[in-house]
């Protein structure tokens, strides 16, 4: 193990346990990854099986979060749709994240041509509503969950453009960078070298709390009926669904999917604010 | 003997951070006489900021003062409640910080950032406000001063920007001056004339300055007491002659004779050894400095370490069990 | 005897953003017309205060930055006309190197000690093993007094004399035969700052490097150099042996500088006090000094010629038409 990480384990470790607010992130997220993974095998009924006389039932001991109107339970498709929903949102911010900051770290530290022209392009994708974009995209690309994947990352692009370009910038002119020149690194190697692997932090946290945006952009965008189709379960589907039995009473039909939701995407906030924590140098005593 | 202006007595204090307390401060006195200038000499991690901050009242969250007593004209300033507190900062007691161009607002003119304290202390029509300003700006000799109230600090030198500290901390006329490393980072041309309005604004007032440096020769040329702190104590406080010329506390004594300007070859420098000892630690010796100290003995573990008067110097205060 | 390093008419403009295209430009100059001499273990300090131009023709010895005129000599080769990413890659490299002046903004913090001094050897001076380089890396550790067991340390664990120990420990491990030095004490403690000055004094003279000391502190230049020189506004303004232009400067600045120390010593003199505020460094006049207008000594002759840096006696010159007097 090396002293850099023996040193940062040592900070999760004062992080996690200093504050609670830390390890219930953590807890809730590792939560909702093993449910992702674990639930098609471990859920009660089968998502997808209707069942015409159970149909618009509350929540009970045999169906907890009650049936939907086709009579399947709430409570087997919430748990399956996270897979779905967590494999769009990683997708679209792992992608987003990994072309951003190449592209906003090339930008901020030549500068230049090509970053007046990126910079200028970026502010105008940033002029548009982001989930009116992200909707022309699908819209434009097909109507497929890989397009809602691209699209979200499309939309995600000028955040992290702008981020790494900033914190390029600032560190371009450390003192370091020009004690690597003087030990005979040339640009490339300065910026792959010693440059990223420094924004990491900052990255990582925006990606952390930008996941829940894109959860959340997912499920925006297949409530109005773009991406994901029905019958596949899926956060916004259901309460899509849903939605149009709240004013008859039978509100678990989409106040559940929207929970589910709404635990998420706390969830990956509360963990933007732990991962700021243990990676933020200025906190380190 | 009057009363001291300030009489920082027994004052302890800990940062609370997540490993651990850090004990700052450890029984730290000293005073200041009215019209004096008394200079704080230590390196970083002395303890010598910490202390112009808590007389201040501006220590950061994390910092905890567990004893003591910082008296302001025999009233001891921490049992203020918080609003006489702040109406006694500012326009009682007053501190300048080093870095002059980040202790200003920089989105606000300079003009304005001291007419904002005297309308706190004392508030006014707007046309005598800016009388007063004017009247500020004045005191500390900065040239053409209508022209300069419009002006922003990042329009201004170091120099300047430092001069308007002082016209901000001494609007309200003060009777103590804090001055926290008030010249380090400006050029050397520059230090001087800094120092030496300080010094004459004092003379002319009759201000008591706390001059809190790490350079041995600018104090030793601008104050009339030193006290020298290490590791969170005061080691040894006395008149600056006196000091210069017939240091008692070995870190004193080690600390003139590391000063390049006193030497004529490289080879008489010397280097104090070791390093501060860890103050989170809670076995600390009663003397911090024992550790690094040639001439220890059992005496210097024997009990907590006071600054008590040396036998036929009553001017002088030391800290030591086997001083020079 | 070709001098180690030899600077000709060595210019630095930087080019001043124009109001308007119509505009003709205006020109910062940070380092004017510089003819500087440093022989082969030869210490010399390179003083004044902040905007005379030290740090950046300290950069463009150090080749970090280009000249926009003049020529830089390295052992009778000029590398000046050489592009910088050029230079970098060559063996010429590692025979200057720099020490800065703020150890904890110049060390990354992700990197170990080891592989902080490891790094420029590897890019500038590959050895042949991983051993050797192990060998290599304890060795400049060594020769800066750095214990072996702080190598597997990151920076932030360091304290500051030892953070400049290590700044130093990756200058020296190349082999270089001149080291520049960006203020390398001004940010420690005075008591370390003893150990730091003693420890280059003692690599100048076992190895025989040259050391171009840049500060502003000439209390500390005048115990560790045998040569002075004295910038003002981008121009050499003095220079000589370090002692004689410190018992009797010859320039009136150089006499304010001093005379603005402060210092223990009881035999100071009267303080010369600098009024008004120094040129701007944007397009200068060519006709006046650059001190005019803070110059104590000023007479009419000095606003209408600029004067020229001559020689006083053996080894000193001034820019003054007064000097010495």
């Amino acid at each position: 193990m090396t002293p850099l990480m023996r040193d940062r384990l040592d900070t999760v470790r004062h992080v996690l346990f200093g504050n609670p607010l830390n390890l219930l992130a953590f807890g809730l997220f590792l939560l909702i990854l093993l449910t992702a993974l674990l639930a098609p095998a471990l859920v009660p009924h089968d998502p997808l099986r209707t069942n015409a006389q159970s149909a618009l039932q509350g929540p009970s001991a045999r169906f907890w979060f009650g049936t939907d109107q086709l009579g399947r339970d709430i409570f087997s498709r919430v748990m399956v749709a996270t897979r779905l929903d967590l494999l769009i949102a990683f997708g679209a911010v792992i992608l987003s994240g990994m072309i951003g900051s190449l592209v906003g770290a090339m930008i901020g530290f030549w500068g230049g041509f090509w970053d007046g022209v990126v910079s200028r392009l970026v502010d105008v994708l940033m002029a548009f509503p982001l989930f009116v974009l992200a909707m022309a995209l699908v819209a434009a690309l097909g109507n497929t969950v890989v397009n809602v994947v691209y699209a979200t990352a499309v939309v995600n692009l000028p955040f992290y453009i702008r981020l790494a370009r900033g914190e390029m910038r600032v560190r371009r002119s450390l003192g370091y960078v020009e004690a690597a020149r003087v030990g005979g690194s040339g640009d490339w190697r300065i910026l792959t070298r010693f440059l990223m692997p420094a924004m990491a932090a900052p990255l990582v946290i925006q990606a952390s709390v930008n996941l829940g945006w894109a959860v959340l952009n997912a499920a925006g965008l297949s409530f109005l009926g773009l991406g994901v189709r029905p019958p596949t379960p899926e956060w916004g589907i259901m309460v899509a669904e849903g939605a149009r039995y709240i004013s008859s009473g039978q509100w678990w039909v989409a106040v559940f999917p929207g929970l589910a939701l709404m635990v998420t995407v706390f969830t990956f906030n509360l963990m933007g604010d732990a991962l700021r924590d243990i990676l933020d140098p200025r906190l380190r005593t | 003997m009057s009363t001291p202006v300030l009489s920082v007595r027994d004052l302890t204090v800990d940062f609370a951070t997540r490993r651990g307390p850090v004990h700052v401060l450890d029984g730290v006195s000293f005073d200041v006489g009215a019209g004096e200038i008394m200079g704080i000499i230590g390196e970083s991690g002395s303890g010598k900021s910490v202390t112009a901050y808590a007389v201040m009242g501006i220590l950061e969250h994390a910092a905890r003062i567990r004893s003591g007593e910082i008296l302001f004209e025999g009233q001891d300033v921490l049992k203020m409640t918080r609003r006489r507190r702040d109406a006694w900062r500012g326009r009682d007691a007053s501190i300048i910080f080093q870095n002059p161009r980040t202790a200003l607002n920089p989105i606000r003119s300079v003009g304005a950032q001291i007419a904002d304290v005297i309308s706190r202390h004392a508030p006014a029509p707007a046309a005598e406000i800016r009388a007063r300003t004017l009247e500020a700006l004045r005191q500390v000799r900065i040239p053409d001063p209508e022209r300069r109230l419009r002006a922003y600090p990042f329009e201004l030198s170091g120099g300047l920007c430092q001069r308007i500290g002082i016209a901000i901390a001494l609007a309200c006329r003060p009777r103590l001056l804090i001055a926290d490393e008030p010249t380090t980072g400006l050029d050397v041309t520059t230090q001087a004339v800094i120092m030496d309005l300080i010094r004459s604004l004092a003379r002319e007032r009759g201000l008591s300055v706390v001059l809190i440096t790490h350079d041995l020769a600018l104090a030793s040329e601008y104050c009339d007491r030193l006290a020298i702190m290490h590791a969170g104590h005061v080691v040894e406080i006395a008149p600056t002659a006196e000091l210069i010329a017939r240091p008692h506390h070995p870190y004193a004594a080690k600390l003139l004779r590391s000063v390049p300007s006193l030497v004529d070859e490289l080879s008489q420098l010397q280097a104090i050894e070791g390093s501060l000892p860890d103050l989170r630690r809670t076995d600390l010796p009663p003397c911090r400095f024992a550790e690094r100290c040639e001439r220890r003995t059992a005496a210097c573990d024997a009990g907590r370490l006071r600054l008590e008067p040396v036998a036929g110097q009553p001017s002088r205060l030391l800290a030591c069990r086997n001083p020079l | 005897m070709t001098a180690l390093l030899e600077t000709r008419g060595l210019t630095r403009h930087f080019a001043m953003p124009r109001p308007s295209p119509f505009a003709p430009h205006q020109f910062l100059h940070a380092v004017d017309d510089v003819d500087l001499t440093i022989a082969a273990g030869e210490a010399v300090g390179l003083v004044g205060e902040s905007g005379c131009g030290k740090s950046t023709l300290s950069r463009i010895v150090s080749r970090l930055l280009d000249p926009t005129g003049g020529e830089l000599l390295l052992e009778g080769r000029r590398i000046s006309d050489m592009p910088a990413a050029r230079f970098a890659r060559s063996a010429e490299r590692r025979k200057i190197q720099m020490v800065f002046q703020d150890p904890t903004e110049s060390l990354n913090p992700r990197f170990t000690v080891f592989n902080l001094i490891a790094d420029p050897l590897r890019m500038l001076d590959p050895p042949s093993s991983a051993a050797e380089l192990r060998r290599r890396v304890e060795e400049a550790a060594t020769a800066v007094n750095l214990p072996l067991a702080l190598l597997d340390r990151l920076p932030h664990q360091l304290s500051g004399g030892q953070k400049a120990r290590v700044g130093i420990a990756r200058a020296l491990v190349v082999e270089p035969r001149l080291l520049v030095l960006d203020e390398p004490t001004s940010a420690l403690d005075v008591s370390v700052q003893a150990t730091v000055l003693q420890l280059l004094d003692r690599l100048r003279r076992e190895r025989g490097i040259a050391l171009l000391f840049v500060s502003h502190d000439l209390n500390v230049v005048r115990l560790l150099c045998s040569r002075i020189v004295v910038m003002y506004l981008g121009q050499i303004v003095e220079s000589g042996p370090a002692q004689d232009v410190y018992a009797a400067p010859a320039h009136p600045y150089t006499r304010a500088l001093i005379s603005a120390i402060p210092t223990l010593r009881a035999d100071r003199g009267e303080r010369i006090k600098l009024e008004g505020d120094p040129q701007s460094p944007v397009s200068p006049p060519p006709h006046r000094c650059r001190f005019a207008g803070r110059c104590p000594i000023e007479q009419p002759l000095c606003t209408r010629t600029a004067p020229e840096l001559r020689e006083l006696d053996e080894g000193r010159r001034a820019r003054c038409h007064f000097a010495g007097e």
